[in-house]
């Protein structure tokens, strides 16, 4: 027995001699990304596709180019189900690294996470990325150092919208007398952008009618027997979850045409138009990164990391749908922040003080979004000390009952009238806080 | 006026779902005092299985039956593994275990079948329907119809049965119904299942509206208004209930949301359950608690 015991003990010591040389050897050359993901819950349909796509992506590099100049990603996750307390918690978990290996960057993909951890991570330096969504006033870099809401803020959102409602009107002048709807969630999420809706309506003459949809969004009837009533030209859906397929079925319901209807950048999914079945026929929506198989960069994960079994995805069906290829488009612009930072500071893993620095400096012109086979999939765009959104352009695409197929070329926000919004946000932000803002001619 | 009627009828028939959710917890509270917050999670677990069968190609009506046989089965499990072990324990342990069992239900659901939303076409056809210049829902129409019927079969399931009358006597007086030889957990396993039946229906109806997901589990902050106007013991409660919830926060949303900034359909039904608080605690059609002091 003795004897069993002391085998027993030093095997133990043994393995946990093992893992401990393993988890130094990994520090030496590992770049962590710390992952708030959510898989289960109300959302989990957004965080598994998402998640799915930025793992996979991660992958692909790992195994097809040993990592970014040989400095190996890896990645370890903590389950959000969408909660602000546990996503915060998840960040302090995961802030520090993992075995050595020092965090590049979060993307909680989640606007509540985001908020509650602003402020953090500007006190730990460690870039927080709210891709498409997050808060529109840190697009001004200066006063937000850390955060990137990447290539689509919530204001040029509705921007790009009212705009592309102008283009099909025959011109932004004959919106004047035009009437259009908001159904957005009950949210500060949903509420973001009214503001610059009221604007828009003041500035180019159309009658706004704006409805509140408490969340979740399972019961609409009232909000689109309204509609029917007030009769705009088009509906703006700004919802999340739920929401959107009931938005699609209730106005069936109550007469409305779904392709009179534009979903924003969360309302985009097949997860947010197959539920509604032949009720969302025809609805439009825009988007940032079309969903598909096509591109060269998904090929390559589809036969480097799929077809070798190591996918993410729980169901392959799901591969090449908007919020997979969002979550590839989130590890492009990850990895891409990580590279360029490496050329600066060296071939080694950063601090996310220097990956910061890699994101500030996001460049992806035609020949650089070829390079990493994403023309097409992911717009071009420039990032800078006083811009971290870099792009603020979106497609439209159609649902044809069965998937998405794009109906637009980009269409771009109007972000010169934008930025004195955001400046004068962000600016209020700053003297609240006290912040002395980054005078960014001085940055390099 | 014609738009004041598309309201609330629209309103009406919204309450006529919302009901479908009120009468699973009715059944239970009334078999056996426990007011089972899992009724949520069950329809979510319900319409999930059903769903997930179908869309393995399994035909309809198979996936049904065994959809609600693993609610039988899942009756058997709650049971044997938690309800016998809480006999006798107040009211409000019970409840904490139900809460407990919802996250449990919620997280088995999501683990078996995935966490992926899922599109369920009943075939009912949701293009609006006009009636005397009114335009009002196929789908509405046909699950205020599914309700009666459901309503109909607990009815003679209540009153004509001797099951119904085991279950009506386990109601009232749990111990004399022990001393007369009714087997209290056979009952509770069968009341449990029936509840299943219900959510199993409720799912279906709510999940072809919203599509199969999470969400469907939270239908259950709809019931909650509807039981405390209805009361927790009266299945036509739970209509009536519905009925007056669905209409009035409709009309609300409509008449008075643009005055108070919007998206008041929500808290509205508990500012009127409260209401019925104050005024009558048992509910419309509730049984008022007699005690001997």
């Amino acid at each position: 027995m003795k004897n069993h015991l002391h085998t027993l003990k030093g095997a133990v010591v043994l393995a946990l001699g093992l893992a401990a040389a393993s988890a130094t050897a990994q520090a030496g050359g590992e770049q962590y990304f710390p992952l708030q993901s959510y898989r289960v819950g109300p959302y989990a349909a957004g965080g598994t596709g998402f998640f799915g796509g930025f793992i996979d992506y991660l992958q692909y590099v790992n195994l097809k180019e040993g990592g970014v100049n040989g400095v190996k990603l890896t990645w370890s996750e903590c389950e959000t189900e969408y909660v602000v307390e546990k996503g915060v918690e998840c960040y302090e978990r995961l802030k520090k690294g993992l075995n050595g290996a020092p965090a590049a960057a979060t993307n909680p993909l989640s606007v509540g996470i985001a908020y509650a951890t602003l402020e953090r991570s500007t006190a730990d330096k460690l870039p927080l990325i709210t891709i498409n969504h997050g808060r529109t006033d840190s697009t001004d870099g200066s006063v937000f150092p850390y955060v990137f809401p990447l290539q689509l803020n919530p204001y040029s959102e509705v921007s790009a919208i009212i705009n592309y409602i102008g283009q099909k009107s025959g011109g932004l002048a004959k919106l004047k007398g035009k009437k259009i709807a908001v159904l957005y969630h009950g949210s500060p999420y949903g509420k973001e952008t009214n503001p610059i809706l009221e604007l828009l309506s003041k500035k180019y003459g159309f009658q706004l009618v704006s409805l509140e949809v408490p969340h979740p969004g399972n019961e609409q009837q009232s909000q689109w027997l309204t509609i029917r009533q007030q009769k705009p030209d088009w509906v703006i859906l700004r919802g999340w979850g739920v929401m959107n397929p009931v938005a699609l079925k209730t106005a069936q319901k109550t007469g409305y045409p779904a392709d009179h209807i534009i979903g924003n950048i969360w309302s985009n999914s097949e997860e947010d138009a197959a539920p509604a079945g032949a009720a969302a026929k025809g609805f439009i929506s825009i988007t940032t990164h079309p969903s598909g198989t096509q591109f060269p960069v998904l090929q390559g994960i589809k036969k480097t990391v799929l077809d070798a079994g190591k996918g993410n995805l729980a169901d392959a069906k799901r591969f090449g749908t908007v919020y997979y290829n969002l979550g590839v488009v989130n590890g492009i612009l990850n990895v891409e922040a990580v590279r360029l930072a490496q050329a600066k500071f060296g071939k080694k893993p950063l601090t996310g003080e220097q990956v910061r620095w890699g994101f500030e400096h996001l460049h992806f012109d035609d020949k650089r979004l070829k390079e990493v086979g994403a023309l097409g999939l992911l717009q071009p765009l420039q990032l800078s000390c006083a811009d971290h959104e870099g792009g603020g352009a979106v497609r439209f695409q159609q649902w044809d009952g069965q998937q998405w197929k794009v109906i637009s070329p980009w269409v771009q926000a109007d972000r010169k009238l934008l930025r004195p919004i955001i400046e004068d946000s962000s600016h209020k932000y700053a003297k609240e806080k006290g912040i002395t803002p980054r005078d960014c001619s001085k940055e390099s | 006026m014609s738009f004041f009627m598309e309201v609330l009828l629209g309103g009406l028939l919204a309450g006529v779902m919302y009901s479908l959710v009120a009468i699973g917890f009715v059944l239970i509270y009334k078999a056996s005092g426990v007011f089972n917050f899992a009724q949520g999670s069950m329809v979510l677990f319900a319409a999930l299985t059903f769903v997930s069968l179908l869309e393995r190609g399994l035909p309809f009506w198979l996936s049904f039956v065994i959809s609600l046989l693993s609610m039988l089965l899942l009756a058997l499990l709650l049971e044997r593994l938690v309800l016998r072990h809480l006999v006798n324990r107040p009211p409000i342990t019970l409840f904490m275990a139900t809460l407990g069992l919802s996250y449990v239900v919620e997280g088995v659901a999501q683990a078996l079948w995935g966490a992926q939303v899922h599109g369920l076409d009943l075939g009912i056809e949701d293009t609006p329907l006009e009636l005397g210049g009114l335009m009002l829902s196929r789908f509405d129409l046909f699950a205020a119809g599914s309700a009666g019927l459901l309503v109909l079969l607990l009815s003679l399931l209540f009153n004509k049965t001797r099951i119904g009358l085991s279950l009506r006597a386990v109601a009232d007086d749990q111990l004399a119904a022990l001393a007369v030889g009714i087997r209290l957990q056979r009952m509770w396993v069968l009341v449990w299942a029936v509840a299943g039946l219900v959510g199993l229906v409720a799912g279906l109806l709510w999940g072809a509206r919203l599509g199969v997901q999470f969400s469907l589990s939270l239908i259950v902050l709809k019931a909650l208004p509807v039981l405390i106007i209805g009361g927790f013991t009266s299945i036509g409660g739970a209509i009536v209930g519905g009925l007056i919830v669905g209409a009035s926060e409709k009309l609300a949303e409509v008449y008075l949301g643009p005055l108070l900034s919007g998206g008041i359909e929500n808290w509205f039904p508990y500012v009127l359950a409260l209401l019925f608080l104050l005024l009558r605690p048992a509910g419309l059609f509730g049984e008022r608690a007699i005690e001997r002091v």
